[in-house]
């Protein structure tokens, strides 16, 4: 695409120039933020990743591909490694995380993968570096930045997602490390409003996070996840993904962000969980696609669909509902429990049972990868699959 | 939905609207360029030359009137909105009543025209109007565009959006930020980024539905007083601005040829309608100028030099049809003026 080649760069720093935490690069002098007389006179979407950064978005939304998410924090994980009897160790989240990443020809089907802090910086149990082995599956590792959900003061009991202070040595640390994406997941509750405050606080925090991540070389993946609870409609749910959306790419503007670099996780547009209509998946993907063509600008290479308590089959249902008929952005996934679940339970924490673990993730993961292509049929789902993993209030 | 279908109509590929909107003074500058009075009869008489040009309405699928214009007729009798109507061309209206100062600032304007326009909006519907035209102006300076000329403007074009969707007259929006200056390209793209991104925030915000919208933006060039830079350079700039701001929903954008000649206009828009990227919505034109600047020079006000005149306009017509479908190869017959710049300093509509 010719964009790339109008924004000015300079080249990407050598590694070893950076000093753990520290930045010894010079401001990037290929970006005037502003002109001496006049502060909002010239505006440059470009940092010195300019190009890194759209080829890296280019390559997680590749045909036929999607993101594994597996950045559960150490908490979260523990509550996964106990629902199949295992402590909540090191040693098991190692061994659970190897088991995820070295799945034989896992990166036909994944291009990213969303680690959570410890796990970039691990190796597998056989002592290779996580990255590294996602690397060689040509599969970009991508790392969770955000320090999780805290009160809204001054909202109607609503959240607002921690993580700026430090996100850019934080970010540079991460990109030498191998991280080439980061994500950040924000909030927004239908049964509390959602309040004007805890809108614009969302859609703020993920534009300054955005700015911040591609200053440093990662791709910012845009997560403002409109929660599954309540009992309102599928109507209402649009509604309030439009507003969510529409204060999103604003604030992203604002803040200069350069939108062929970022990726985006939405929720898709649902009845809420406990509402007595339920969808189809074709009413689903209708209000979706109508919800994305009425906000998100084609020059966003890639929508990666959060999966939000639905189940592994559900989840994959609604995606090939959405990619029918081409569109102007890889329509996509970023699945955590919709890849995981049946694969944690095949395995439950026995090493003899890692290969069809790894089976039955890849049987997911290739589902997925047709669903994206608009050629899911569904044959041969087990039951285990077909489960809903909505939790009432679920928190990470 | 009629406003959805209407919209999506304009932006049929091969076709592009006529600007025939202008104002009594600013008609009268054009007349008076070609040395002819400036009374309603020789309006009229203008206006019917165009409507009614062998072979030229099947290029265009829009004509965008002044209010004089839509209660007009041919001069044996007929009403232009029934000769537009029997060729499948919908008539348009302009609707704002002009730019007026904003107060603190250095000559940036806001628009006026929202009094009383729900009212004004069902007559021009009766009359047979199917959509709407209100042209905000911005510039380039050392600060400009301020942040309150941009909201201001915005939220203008939003509030007559909504009216008009609810009068059933598909609103064009059109956020003209003018040539004039010496800034390069790149800083008309910053300029045109932000004000596009701030304008579907308001049309957002106003719950307009942008199926039923039709974008009318200037093209990104360098300014008037900056060096010239190729056509491909100009498309790419331009649609790289509109992928980062205008949603897939909105139909068609339609620019504007703000004082440049009918060919560069022409070969610009081919240049957009040839790159292979991604374009989900039609790129059309709406041009006033850029249309109909050979044909006024051909005619000089002459009964006798009617079809010489209408030639012209056809040749216009058919190479912008062809630049929509970037096939244009820039041999049509430029008539007098047709390269000829039609920039005005500081342009006053």
């Amino acid at each position: 695409m010719a964009s790339a080649s109008l924004l000015k760069t300079s080249p990407v720093l050598d590694k070893s120039e950076w000093v753990k935490g520290h930045t010894l690069r010079q401001p990037s002098t290929s970006a005037v933020r502003c002109h001496p007389v006049a502060p909002s006179g010239l505006t440059v979407r470009a940092s010195s990743y300019a190009d890194e950064l759209v080829k890296t978005a280019k390559a997680i939304a590749s045909p036929g591909r999607g993101i594994l998410a597996m950045d559960e924090s150490n908490a979260t994980c523990g509550k996964r490694l106990a629902s199949i009897g295992l402590e909540n160790t090191e040693a098991n989240r190692q061994a659970y995380r190897t088991l995820l990443v070295s799945a034989p020809g896992l990166g036909q089907y994944i291009s990213g993968a969303i680690l959570f802090e410890e796990t970039l910086y691990q190796t597998t149990i056989d002592g290779k570096k996580m990255v590294d082995v996602l690397v060689e599956q040509n599969i970009v590792p991508g790392i969770k930045v955000d320090k999780g959900l805290v009160p809204l003061a001054g909202s109607n009991n609503e959240s607002w997602c921690q993580g700026l202070d430090g996100l850019a040595p934080r970010s540079a640390a991460y990109y030498q490390q191998g991280a080439r994406f980061a994500k950040w997941r924000t909030v927004v509750s239908i049964p509390n409003g959602p309040t004007e405050l805890a809108v614009k606080e969302a859609a703020w925090g993920l534009a300054r996070y955005a700015a911040i991540s591609q200053d440093n070389g990662l791709v910012p993946i845009v997560e403002p996840e409109i929660l599954l609870d309540g009992d309102h409609g599928i109507d209402r749910t649009f509604e309030v993904a439009k507003k969510v959306w529409a204060e999103v790419f604003f604030y992203l503007a604002q803040n200069n962000v350069m939108f062929e670099g970022i990726l985006l996780k939405p929720s898709m547009v649902t009845p809420g969980a406990e509402c007595k209509d339920r969808a189809t998946p074709q009413q689903v993907a209708d209000y979706t696609l109508s919800l994305l063509r009425q906000r998100i600008p084609p020059a966003v290479p890639g929508i990666m669909f959060l999966s939000g308590g639905q189940s592994e089959v559900e989840a994959t249902l609604n995606l090939n509902a959405m990619n029918q008929a081409p569109n102007p952005w890889h329509v996509s996934f970023s699945y955590a429990r919709a890849l995981q679940n049946t694969c944690l339970k095949k395995w439950g924490g026995r090493p003899e049972n890692v290969k069809d673990a790894q089976e039955v993730l890849l049987i997911r993961a290739k589902a997925n990868s047709l669903a994206q292509l608009g050629k899911y049929t569904g044959e041969g789902e087990s039951d285990e699959a077909k489960q809903g993993m909505f939790v009432k209030g679920y928190v990470y | 939905d009629e406003l959805a279908k209407n919209a999506a109509y304009i932006g049929t590929p091969g076709k592009g609207i006529l600007a025939a909107d202008e104002s009594t003074g600013t008609i009268g500058k054009r007349l008076a360029s070609i040395n002819v009075e400036n009374v309603e009869e020789n309006r009229r008489a203008l206006r019917e030359l165009l409507f009614t040009a062998p072979g030229a309405l099947q290029f265009i699928s829009g004509v965008i009137f002044f209010e004089e214009t839509l209660y007009q007729k041919t001069a044996s009798g007929k009403l232009f909105v029934d000769v537009l109507k029997e060729s499948g061309v919908l008539p348009g209206i302009k609707v704002d009543t002009g730019t007026v100062v904003l107060n603190g600032t250095n000559d940036e304007t806001f628009t006026q025209g929202l009094d009383g326009l729900a009212q004004r909006c069902q007559k021009y519907y009766e009359a047979g109007a199917r959509f709407a035209k209100w042209r905000a102006v911005l510039k380039i300076g050392t600060i400009e565009p301020t942040e309150l000329a941009i909201q201001e403007n915005a939220n203008g074009l939003a509030m007559y959006s909504a009216i008009c969707q609810q009068c059933g007259l598909v609103p064009i929006v059109e956020p003209e930020i003018l040539v004039d200056g010496p800034h390069d390209i790149n800083k008309c793209a910053a300029v045109t980024e932000r004000v596009l991104a701030a304008c579907y925030k308001a049309l957002n915000d106003h719950h307009v539905m942008l199926e039923g919208t039709l974008l009318k933006p200037n093209m990104v060039t360098p300014g008037s007083d900056s060096p010239k830079v190729a056509p491909e350079v100009i498309a790419e700039h331009t649609v790289r601005a509109l992928q980062r701001t205008v949603p897939p929903a909105v139909p068609a954008v339609v620019f504007l040829s703000g004082g440049q000649s009918e060919e560069e206009a022409t070969i610009n828009l081919n240049a957009m309608n040839k790159l292979k990227t991604k374009k989900p919505w039609s790129l059309s034109f709406s041009f006033g100028r850029a249309l109909q600047q050979s044909t006024l020079k051909a005619w000089g006000g002459k009964a006798e030099n009617v079809a010489k005149a209408q030639e012209a306009f056809l040749v216009r017509c058919k190479a912008n049809s062809e630049a929509t479908l970037g096939t244009y190869k820039g041999d049509a017959k430029l008539g007098e003026g047709a390269a000829e710049s039609l920039h005005v300093k500081d342009y006053k509509y």
